[in-house]
């Protein structure tokens, strides 16, 4: 049985080593997910965001208890941050899903952010496209807790959940641009703690102050939820459901969004692509390293050296 | 990182994974009173290296053996376990005669519990 065909029968093992391979960037991961393209596109993306301590893990454990109940089989990936000093990561989020580790109809990883910004990993996407290719109804992503400027979730999820807890304040117009704007769904964590109603009016003013952008489209809801007591998370995946509904219900905006969604990802790939093969091109032969000396004695600014070293890459089209 | 069993007292086993993320280790933290099935299936799907098995209570002869033998069932076994914690000395050939590669006891220095995965737990992507 090839790779693929593991996969797509759900082997568990075979999944979680590819993923393993993609993380780890093994060139013949990439071989493999060429393979198992035509299987992915049927499973439902939720993306989890929000600061770090709002309740992500506790709130997915939840979710996938009422997904499971209603017979959704669930692919859970949780991000959380790699040490900038050391390299290394304790991936935490696991600890509160534990309960449905032993349920075959769940898959749950953990990964590290590995220096990358954004609120996911390099490996998300096609993660998801893994978990999606085995055969999961649902793939819940939990980013690493951001802040303003983590938002790749977007590009990934169907439907983006923003969590908050009461008490932010001025985080909260600090917090305007960036995730708050594109949320789909807002859910006022801890809502039993001070200030919950004071949270929920400030999130609704702000999604009334930029009314045109919600007129003829989605409003997004904001609900109140204690999680860790299973309060308020049933209506949080009704919302979800609804969400799905009215993104199914015009072929001309789920296109649009589609075609968005494919756009943004392959000009990502291609990026990442080029920019990994010229550069281990250049330190290969050494071509980097001379450059940087150059730099570094002042005999060249940077921006000639980097001039010479692009102009001298052949084009594609080139002979 | 997993502590199996009832025993409650998790310091030791967070000190440990604070140690190793330190050393530029990814440690997946599988918390409190897990049962050696609850712990292969989270080494399976998080793809690891070693696990690590926490005890201070006392039941280790059963429940780490126990994970050394879920791990052989499930084609799993290239994944190295190593146990930490409180045991009696003789109890520790035993354990690893029955597949734990080592035992770490309280008063190690954490360079060397670091130092000796790092000689003897192969990543695998090299």
């Amino acid at each position: 049985m090839s790779i693929t065909d593991k996969i797509v029968a759900g082997d568990i093992r075979a999944v979680a080593r590819l993923i393993r391979d993609i993380d780890d960037m093994v060139p013949e991961a990439r071989e493999v997910l060429k393979d198992l393209y035509p299987f992915t596109g049927r499973a439902y993306v939720v993306g989890v965001t929000g600061a770090p301590g709002v309740g992500k893990s506790t709130l997915v454990d939840q979710m996938l208890t009422h997904l499971r109940k209603a017979e959704k089989t669930v692919g859970v990936l949780a991000v959380d941050p790699t040490s900038p000093f050391s390299g290394g990561a304790i991936l935490g989020d696991r600890v509160r899903m534990q309960r449905h580790s032993m349920d075959e109809g769940v898959f749950i990883r953990s990964m590290a952010t590995r220096g990358y910004f954004g609120g996911l990993t390099q490996s998300t996407k096609s993660a998801i496209d893994v978990l999606d290719a085995m055969g999961k109804d649902y793939i819940l992503v939990e980013t690493v807790g951001v802040g303003q400027d983590e938002i790749d979730i977007v590009r990934s999820a169907d439907t983006t959940l923003i969590v908050l807890i009461p008490g932010m304040g001025d985080d909260i117009q600090a917090l305007k641009a960036g995730i708050l704007e594109v949320g789909d769904i807002f859910v006022i964590n801890k809502a039993d703690r001070e200030g919950a109603d004071r949270t929920v009016s400030d999130i609704r003013l702000m999604i009334e102050m930029d009314q045109k952008r919600y007129e003829n489209g989605w409003k997004p809801p904001i609900l109140t939820a204690q999680a860790v007591f299973d309060k308020g998370v049933k209506e949080i995946l009704d919302e979800v459901e609804k969400h799905a509904t009215y993104l199914r219900s015009s072929t001309e905006r789920q296109s649009g969004i589609k075609y968005e969604k494919v756009r943004s990802e392959l000009s990502e790939m291609i990026k990442d692509k080029i920019v990994r093969d010229v550069l281990s091109d250049l330190i290969q032969s050494g071509e980097f390293e001379d450059a940087v000396q150059l730099v570094l004695q002042r005999k060249l600014d940077p921006y000639t050296a980097c001039d010479n070293i692009v102009s001298k890459k052949p084009k594609p089209g080139d002979k | 990182m997993a502590k199996p069993g009832l025993d409650g007292h998790d310091r030791g086993a967070r000190i440990i994974a604070r140690a190793y993320r330190d050393a530029g280790f990814e440690v997946v933290y599988s918390g409190l009173h897990q049962t050696p099935e609850e712990i292969v299936q989270a080494a399976i799907q998080e793809d690891v290296d070693m696990i690590g098995l926490s005890s201070l209570a006392g039941a280790h002869m059963y429940l780490f053996p126990r994970v050394v033998e879920l791990l052989k069932e499930k084609g799993a076994d290239d994944i190295v376990v190593c146990g930490g914690g409180i045991f009696p000395e003789e109890d520790i050939p035993q354990l690893k005669k029955t597949g734990i590669k080592e035992i770490f006891t309280p008063g190690t220095p954490l360079t060397e519990v670091v130092k000796w995965v790092k000689e003897n737990v192969e990543p695998r992507s090299s």
